[in-house]
């Protein structure tokens, strides 16, 4: 089987390291290989793309150039954040040539663009939904809130990927896994993102208004593709629950997690002790 | 030896102010074959154009070049001098002295010269030109009205009322389009189907229309003056002549469920339906598609209940073939359904409608008799919003143009709102309020400050429906320093844009007239040419040509039947006969067209037919192209084609624009 590329980036080793742990159990489990990216470096997140377009271009631009020289022909990113820079840096440097020229001259590295980036959506519907049909023993019979955020889906002129206000994508995954995905308002909603620390409490307003329209429309739970999310759902829980004045216990999963589960995968491989808001036994 | 006369006109400062005329003048009278040349402050005057009638005269010029403005502005001035004094019209030319010399060059010698060139250019081209007559086509004196909304209903009846046959084809079951599903109309209120349903009645009792609904044109040839089209007649699967409209079918119609387009999907219709009750004609069609027995195979029922035995399942469509000597094409538009707004909901709530499906809850006709009653559950909303500027004037969208109705509309929606429902609130959100028109902003104002419509400046980013049921409009006040708005709302109404409709861009591949990229139709010149079409003898009206209200559709259709009628009023058409010709010559060649037909190919007007050279016993010796000149317009697309230099545009023949060239280009 092709090998994949795999780009964990900062949040994959730190914060969300069930995360992690899930997308490399998922693979171990159904036999696909992953390759990480040797030598790889920060994405850039949002503080070089706000700050200087050069080096917000240039450090995905060498993860790119990367993957390319040892070989790799597509690469996985978990994070959506990571995949939302690395796939912005790709699209530009392959429809704008003098950038790519002067970014090359940068990083001192070439990069073809012929390298395809998958975010771990793409990657699930790619590899491993032809083998969910048998490989699923664990089907979870439960109400699924399918939470996409901003960075999965946006900006959809670069991306392609899903409908931009009402995806479907981790949808269709859940009802595979013997879940019902309900159908909800906040699919898209920011959750705060990187105010996590600085302005935690307006984190808190606008995590709780998600959390709560899930929990009305009877989630079980909320299932996500970006550790920011996870963090922000999830790690200030507390903080949403005082926006709320309520006690919402809801847990958030990661798809990874969720699918981890279905197959059978032990709760301890796919990291779900690592949660603030404990999952319970399904 | 050519006798052309030269006259340089200074066009008062125009010309003179950079150009010496007078040197001109002197170096044309130089040049070979030019008998007689002079210069005239304004040769456009009266006794400038008798400088030119004289000197014909008593020259005996055989042509004439005038140097002056562009030939846009006054050839068919000189032209008619010349002609009134017998000079032949097309031996006349313009030496455009004025916008490709004087006004885009500093005064100067330089300047002078190129002048002098261009009249150069003009006499050799002047000494090669052929006396023409202008061509004579019949007219057929009857006219094709494609689409039976108002503005086709308008159309037909004024020129039906002139005395001239018309032909009105309408694709749906019934003429009234639009128009007829609207409530009541802005600014006046009074009520749609009171003002159009006579004028339906008026249509289908005209001696002078014939009305052909459910039908479609399949295809046009020919010209203007002589079009020949042929229109499906779809199968209605009632006898119209049987069928006495009593309507027992429609009530015993098994299949009850069926959306119905005419109320927008807010109410259903049977199989065998009328689409309303005030259709013209009044009288049923099957849709195949939804019928049980044209999908299952049985039920019949229809059949076994009609009176008078009317039902025809057996019924092929038909093709009939029509000779008309105009045609105005007027089918109108449609507006985006709610499905097109991911952000409003992909249409999936049932409470979010577009502003058309909102007439139909407000049209005493409609599916809730007028009450304003939300389409999930029926209740009475209490709060209502409205979206204008839903895809318009949105680039993101695709659809940059502003759909010009929507503010009126949607003011009108609030207004009647208000009116139905009087402790309910309403919202709209705009980015401007477009009220051009006569007592438009009056009617506007009067929505804001008598009704109490809560007018917010600032776009909705989206709508969501809550657990609860409750839509909740989430937008920004700009006139509020961008202040985040929430609403909650019962029932939202989006003002979606008007687009063309679908089959817009094969009936004008069908028709061979031109269509913008949003497949509106096109205007032959947007301000002076509003309801002519790049295509003799094809207009337009209404909103096929971009959005419009009733007032400027019904304009626009009384415009295009006064065009029609005057075309209509003549036995003959005179064209100017600049147009293509394929050469004949003597036998054995008979033409130095070879007879590969890529002129054909490449002729935007179909205008090129196959001629078969025989000779005294019939037999075929050459098929060689021919030029229509009933078609021809002049483009010259063939004679750039054509391999054998066979064609030639009459009055620019290849002959005479490499003189003109040359001319242009050989001096020291």
């Amino acid at each position: 089987m092709k090998e994949t590329g795999f780009y964990p980036g900062c949040s994959l080793q730190a914060t969300s390291r069930e995360y992690n742990e899930s997308v490399r159990a998922l693979a171990r489990h159904l036999s696909l290989p992953l390759r990480e990216i040797e030598d790889w470096n920060c994405c850039g997140a949002t503080a070089a793309h706000s700050m200087n377009h050069e080096l917000a271009l240039a450090l995905p631009a060498r993860v790119l150039a990367l993957a390319e020289a040892q070989g790799m022909e597509e690469i996985v990113v978990p994070c959506a954040a990571c995949y939302g820079r690395l796939a912005t840096t790709h699209h530009t440097l392959v429809t704008d040539e003098t950038l790519r020229q002067k970014t090359c001259d940068t990083i001192g590295m070439e990069y073809s663009g012929k390298l395809k980036i998958l975010n771990a959506v793409q990657w699930i519907e790619q590899y491993v939904e032809p083998l969910l049909a048998n490989a699923v023993t664990h089907p979870i019979n439960r109400k699924m809130a399918c939470y996409y955020g901003c960075l999965l889906v946006r900006p959809h002129k670069v991306l392609q990927f899903d409908r931009v206000e009402d995806p479907q994508s981790m949808d269709r995954l859940c009802a595979l896994c013997g879940s019902e995905p309900v159908d909800w308002a906040f699919k898209t909603e920011c959750c705060g993102a990187g105010l996590s620390i600085s302005r935690t409490q307006s984190v808190g307003r606008l995590s709780g208004a998600i959390l709560s329209d899930a929990a009305e429309r009877g989630a079980e739970a909320i299932i996500v593709a970006c550790p920011m999310c996870h963090s922000n759902l999830d790690m200030r829980r507390p903080a949403a629950n005082r926006s709320l004045g309520q006690k919402l216990d809801i847990p958030v999963l990661f798809i990874t997690q969720l699918i981890g589960l279905a197959l059978g995968i032990p709760r301890k491989e796919l990291g779900l002790d690592r949660h603030f808001v404990p999952v319970p036994q399904w | 030896m050519s006798k052309i006369g030269v006259f340089i006109c200074h066009c008062g400062e125009n010309i003179s102010a950079t150009v010496d005329c007078a040197r001109v003048a002197q170096a044309a009278a130089e040049m070979e074959g030019v008998a007689y040349a002079t210069d005239y402050k304004y040769m456009c005057s009266e006794p400038g154009q008798q400088l030119i009638r004289q000197a014909i005269r008593e020259h005996n010029l055989d042509g004439v070049v005038v140097g002056s403005c562009s030939p846009r502005m006054h050839e068919p001035t000189f032209r008619r001098a010349c002609a009134e004094a017998g000079l032949n019209p097309y031996l006349c030319e313009i030496a455009n002295l004025r916008e490709h010399c004087s006004w885009v060059h500093e005064k100067g010698e330089a300047t002078t010269q190129k002048a002098i060139d261009i009249v150069q250019g003009l006499v050799e081209k002047v000494r090669r030109n052929q006396p023409l007559t202008p061509i004579r086509v019949p007219v057929t004196k009857k006219a094709l009205v494609i689409g039976g909304g108002i503005a086709g209903i308008q159309a037909a009846l004024d020129i039906a009322n002139c005395g001239h046959r018309v032909i009105l084809v309408e694709k749906e079951p019934s003429i009234g389009g639009h128009m007829a599903q609207l409530s009541e109309t802005f600014p006046t209120l009074d009520c749609s189907q009171c003002i159009l349903t006579p004028r339906m009645v008026e249509v289908a009792q005209h001696p002078n229309i014939t009305l052909y609904t459910y039908a479609e044109v399949e295809s046009v040839e020919g010209f203007i003056g002589n079009f020949k089209a042929t229109i499906r007649l779809k199968a209605k699967s009632v006898d119209e002549k049987k069928c006495t409209g009593c309507g027992l079918c429609t009530t015993k119609c098994p299949n009850k469920k069926i959306p119905g387009e005419f109320n927008e999907g807010l109410g259903t219709r049977t199989a065998i339906y009328v689409p309303f009750p005030q259709a013209v004609p009044n009288k049923p069609v099957i849709d195949k598609e939804h019928c049980n027995y044209y999908q299952k195979g049985k039920c019949r029922v229809c059949e076994k209940f009609c009176p008078t035995g009317a039902i025809t399942f057996d019924q092929p469509d038909q093709f009939i073939t029509e000779e008309v000597g105009a045609i105005v094409v007027t089918t109108g538009f449609r507006v985006l359904p709610t499905s097109f707004f991911p952000e409003y909901g992909y249409g999936r709530y049932k409470d979010v409608i577009t502003g058309i499906q909102f007439e139909r809850l407000a049209s005493a006709s409609g599916p809730t008799m007028g009450e304003i009653r939300r389409p999930s559950d029926g209740t009475v909303p209490k709060k209502v919003v409205f979206i204008a500027c839903c895809g318009s004037r949105d680039p993101a969208k695709g659809i940059p143009y502003c759909s010009k109705i929507c503010c009126m509309y949607t003011a009108k929606h609030a207004m009647l709102y208000q009116h139905k429902v009087h402790d309910g609130e309403s919202t709209v959100f705009y980015m401007d309020i477009r009220a051009g028109g006569k007592n438009y902003e009056e009617f506007v104002r009067r929505a804001i400050e008598e009704d109490k419509v809560n007018y917010v400046r600032g776009r909705v980013a989206r709508v969501y429906e809550r657990a609860d049921g409750k839509l909740v409009v989430r937008g920004v006040d700009t006139l509020l320093g961008a202040q985040q708005v929430e609403i909650e709302a019962d029932m939202v109404v989006l003002a979606t844009a008007g687009v063309a409709n679908p089959g817009a861009e094969e009936l004008a591949q069908k028709l061979h007239i031109s269509y913008d990229p949003y497949h509106f139709f096109a205007e032959a010149h947007p301000k002076l040419r509003p309801v002519e079409t790049n295509t003799a003898g094809i207009y337009l009206a209404g909103a096929c040509q971009a959005p419009k209200d009733i007032p400027e559709t019904v304009a626009t259709a009384s415009g295009a039947a006064a065009k029609v009628v005057s075309l209509l009023s003549q036995d003959d058409l005179v064209r100017e006969p600049l147009v293509a010709v394929v050469n004949r010559c003597a036998p054995p060649v008979y033409s130095t067209c070879v007879g590969c037909f890529l002129c054909q190919t490449a002729c935007p007007y179909q205008a090129i037919e196959r001629e078969e050279i025989k000779d005294r016993q019939g037999r075929v010796i050459k098929t060689v192209a021919k030029v229509n000149p009933g078609l021809c317009q002049g483009c010259g697309t063939c004679v750039s084609f054509c391999r054998s230099k066979a064609i030639d545009i009459q009055g620019y023949s290849n002959e005479q624009m490499y003189a003109e060239v040359n001319a242009l280009l050989n001096h020291e």
